[in-house]
């Protein structure tokens, strides 16, 4: 809890830092240690000494595994302030006030990670999106950045319906916004209006995560954003709406029996064809990462799919590893004029760091073993393999969209070190590039040893 | 601790190499890691079998049962040996070739090694599995880097054909690991998954695709020519000499013992498939005139007798496969050696363009020569054992198999010695000017030549080497 309510109040100070200080690099200075500041009071209360708790009718409770991710969010925060920083100074005048929403999101976070009530879940994921609606449109002068917020704050409200529609089916077929009541439903014949209620609430969270058919916000919106922000959008934002998704879903599921399966089987399915092969023909590096976002929650939904130890354990292991390598690649990009393939040629010889980490990144974003990519795609098929062999088509369907992902990352590597320089540069500070370096050291330190990580779920 | 050397070597000599700026230097350290790596190899094959220090094993990711386990043992002992007899000899042999940051290519050679080791050693599914890809990569740089004109694309196919078949593996991986006994990836719980007939069908396949892919077998071969014609002459060395082995080891130590029925089932149509491969690449190979080409469809028609020799599962046929290992991994070095003195000298691969070599480099072509004729197994060369060997096990199984595929040592000799004779006998052609060989590609070639000759006159060493293990794994396979 003390995410909710210190991310409002560090919001809430940031704005009137904005105020007082117009030095934007002491601003950012003071975002990374307000989300550090975060960081350490979650860690706290996962360990049992919250600052402050409150009741909230029973409409909240954290869970270790809830924590956890907010730890992996505010973590991957921090490092993204770390190497960004310096790029949101240059979006606009108000600097204190992008981190002042961004901390808002962190508030809406706190309350995905940790609701109990489909109310709750409402609240989160509205306190998450209105803020990125802003974030969005950010540079006031750029025209398509500001087509992409209408789009997606109009995209958004109509998610927002959908999602509002099926909280009240729900609630007329089962008397309750509480979901583990959901769940107790199930021994009972279970009503239209319920099952109604859960279709439309999985069609807005799908929005939530882009899936397919619910994804064609996404390209616009994330080409649209100032880079840096689809950087935050398409990663840590991303992991809320995945873990809102899953918490909601884990218990009610069950209401819809085998069909589940077969309904996820599907939006899986679709999410990774649309995605990868997408992502092939995209000749702007931007707008292929927007849909290998899509491809790669085409793969975080297997938890979903799965609901077992392995689903659990290994969207940690996504998070992380989607988080770190994404946010790295969007720091650098952030930095180039030309988004397009040949903007990267010749970076191995112009920037061999930059080009070096990069490519861990895309080899971990590729799934090769040795970074965290390849266990967190491993978690993910084995939590479908341990369902049986009924939907084998998908893990294979899976992989082999893998092997397409392969094609268009490593466009990426090609252009770094097997074609001729085309003068660009990079301005790269000593800073930007230890950040840089260390999310590359992570990412291969947790491919090697990723329990790393997943000891916290339990220890 | 010693096995973990194997890999540890390379790898440290690769990260070290990557800060090395001088050129001379970094093949200096490159050749003396290998050196190393061969030392410990060697010193590791005198310690007598089960020695506590041939083995090591420590827990990685105990949640899901997954355990740093290699070890040395029956066949994997002949193909770590040949990586790491391979290694130096291609450095020796290379030794006057200038790359551009050469730092960096030593580097992704030692770390390709550092692959294949971890290959052969792993009993580990998942570690294997790690190695598997992890060869893959530096490979991957190598031969986009350094290689000829149409390197990207062709590399890419290569990466991406491969990469197809280890993620097919993988499923096959996760699926097999949930019917073990205990949920663990070792080679022991392997080999007693509990699979239906229709699961050992299905992930049979996921694993064969995987490793006919590497090897390759027809119809998965269509990476391989391409791929050694564009890369650079030293990783192609370890590409048909060394990481093709990757797929026929990967067949012995697993496929055979965790799909045994399966196996038995699908040796007949694997059989086949491998000797329409055979024939057909001898075919092809007769065609070409180019020489890289050339000796990459030789390889493929190689390879194919020694997949189709796998699954004859008679231990005349699996003997001769052993020793094939190494003596193919031998032969083919020495091949591209030759082959690349050519090149580099004369900057010619077209046998159209070539001619009359002998008058000018008489060293060089005695020393094809016998590399030649034990690569189209000639007795007395180390060819002929495994060849023989081989084609008595087909013979066993059954005489038409063996007749066929016989076809291809006449079609070997028919373009073998074609070869020969268009590149270094008849008319000089005009303007091309060889000098023979140099100290360092006659160092690797002589010793090339001392193992076709010793092996080809004394193979038991190698047969013994890999035969206490290859009697377990077929026990498995058979029981």
């Amino acid at each position: 809890m003390n995410l909710i309510l210190f991310g409002g109040i560090l919001g809430v100070v940031m704005m009137y830092l904005g105020l007082l200080e117009k030095n934007s690099r002491i601003i950012t200075y003071a975002a990374i240690a307000g989300v550090f500041a975060l960081l350490v009071l979650n860690v706290a209360e996962t360990y049992g000494s919250p600052v402050w708790n409150f009741q909230a009718m029973g409409m909240l409770a954290t869970s270790r595994y809830g924590l956890l991710l907010n730890s992996i969010m505010l973590f991957s925060c921090m490092l993204y302030f770390i190497v960004s920083g310096a790029d949101i100074e240059k979006i606009g005048r108000n600097a204190a006030d992008y981190y002042a929403l961004i901390f808002f999101v962190f508030a809406g976070i706190g309350i995905l990670t940790s609701f109990t009530s489909l109310l709750m879940l409402f609240l989160g994921v509205e306190i998450v999106s209105i803020p990125l609606y802003v974030l969005t449109g950010a540079d006031k002068r750029n025209l398509k950045g500001n087509e992409a917020a209408l789009k997606y704050l109009l995209m958004g409200s109509f998610s927002t319906g959908i999602m509002l529609m099926g909280i009240a089916l729900i609630y007329g077929g089962s008397g309750t916004f509480a979901i583990e009541k959901l769940s107790v439903a199930a021994n009972t014949q279970v009503s239209y209006n319920l099952i109604g209620g859960l279709l439309l609430l999985l069609v807005a969270m799908s929005f939530k995560v882009s899936a397919v058919p619910f994804h064609f916000w996404t390209p616009d919106v994330y080409d649209g954003a100032p880079t840096v922000f689809t950087s935050f959008m398409a990663t840590i934002v991303k992991v809320a709406a995945f873990a809102g998704f899953i918490r909601v879903f884990e218990g009610p599921s069950t209401l819809l029996a085998n069909k589940w399966q077969l309904v996820l089987a599907i939006i899986i399915a679709l999410t990774l064809l649309v995605g990868n092969i997408t992502a092939v023909f995209q000749h702007s590096v931007k707008r292929m990462l927007a849909y290998s976002s899509i491809a790669q929650a085409g793969f975080m939904l297997f938890a979903l799919f799965a609901f077992n130890v392995f689903a659990r354990e290994g969207i940690v292991l996504y998070a992380a590893a989607y988080s770190l390598s994404t946010i790295g690649i969007f720091a650098v990009l952030a930095r180039m004029h030309d988004y397009t393939y040949d903007g990267f040629n010749g970076l191995g010889k112009s920037e061999p760091l930059l080009a070096l980490v990069l490519t861990v990144f895309l080899l971990s974003l590729a799934g090769i073993p040795l970074t965290v990519g390849f266990f967190s795609k491993y978690f993910m098929l084995a939590s479908a393999l341990a369902t049986g062999g009924k939907y084998l088509w998908l893990s294979i369907l899976a992989v082999l969209c893998a092997a397409i992902s392969v094609y268009y990352y490593f466009k990426v590597i090609q252009a770094m070190y097997f074609k001729q320089a085309s003068g660009q540069t990079v301005a790269a500070t000593t800073p930007y590039k230890a950040g840089l370096l260390l999310l590359a050291v992570l990412v291969i330190l947790l491919g090697v040893l990723p329990q790393m990580l997943l000891q916290y779920l339990y220890f | 601790m010693l096995v973990s050397l194997f890999i540890l070597i390379p790898v440290l000599s690769g990260l070290a190499l990557f800060a090395l700026k001088q050129p001379v230097q970094a093949r200096g350290l490159a050749f003396a890691s290998s050196l190393a790596t061969l030392a410990a190899v060697v010193y590791a094959l005198t310690l007598p079998n089960g020695n506590t220090a041939l083995a090591v094993s420590k827990p990685w990711l105990s949640s899901i049962n997954a355990s740093y386990s290699l070890a040395v043992d029956g066949i994997g002992k002949i193909t770590t040996l040949l990586t790491a007899v391979g290694f130096p000899l291609i450095y020796l042999a290379t030794w006057s070739n200038n790359y551009t940051s050469a730092n960096r290519y030593y580097a992704l050679m030692a770390l390709t090694q550092a692959g294949l080791m971890g290959v052969f050693l792993s009993t580990d599914m998942l570690l294997f599995y790690v190695f598997w890809e992890v060869a893959l990569v530096p490979a991957y740089f190598l031969c986009s880097i350094w290689g000829g004109e149409k390197r990207v694309p062709v590399t890419f196919k290569f990466f991406i054909y491969t990469f197809v078949g280890s993620l097919l593996m993988l499923i096959g991986i996760i699926y097999v690991y949930f019917k073990t006994p205990n949920q663990s990836f070792a080679w022991s719980a392997f080999t007693q998954a509990n699979l239906s007939n229709t699961e050992q069908l299905y992930f049979f396949l996921f694993f064969f695709v995987a490793f006919a892919i590497k090897m390759p077998v027809f119809p998965f071969h269509t990476w391989q020519p391409d791929t050694y014609e564009q890369a650079p002459t030293g990783t192609t060395m370890v590409l048909s000499g060394i990481m093709v082995k990757m797929g026929l080891f990967a067949v012995v130590r697993w496929l055979l013992p965790v799909f045994p029925v399966m196996s038995a089932k699908m040796a007949p149509i694997i059989i086949i498939l491998c000797i329409v491969g055979i024939i057909y690449a001898s075919l092809i190979a007769i065609r070409q005139d180019d020489l890289k080409r050339l000796v990459a469809y030789s390889s493929i028609a190689h390879i194919g007798l020694m997949a189709a020799a796998l699954f004859v599962n008679n231990s005349l046929a699996t003997s001769g496969v052993l020793v094939q290992l190494f003596n193919h991994g031998v032969n083919i070095i020495g091949l591209w050696i030759v082959l690349d003195i050519i090149e580099q000298q004369t900057g010619v691969r077209k046998m159209s363009q070539l001619g009359g070599l002998a008058q000018q480099a008489p060293m060089l072509a005695t020393l094809l020569v016998v590399v030649a004729l034990a690569n189209i197994a000639l007795p007395l060369t180390n060819g002929f054992v495994g060849e023989f060997l081989m084609f008595s096990g087909l013979f066993k199984l059954n005489v038409w198999y063996a007749v066929i595929a016989g076809v291809s040592i006449i079609l070997a000799a028919v373009y073998t010695l074609g070869m020969i004779q268009r590149v270094f006998y008849g008319e000089p052609y005009a303007g091309i000017q060889v000098k023979d060989v140099n100290l360092t590609q006659l160092v690797a070639l002589s010793a090339i030549i001392v193992f076709i000759v010793f092996l080809g006159v004394y193979p038991q060493p190698l047969l013994d080497m890999g035969k206490a293990g290859l009697d377990a794994a077929l026990k498995i396979a058979n029981r």
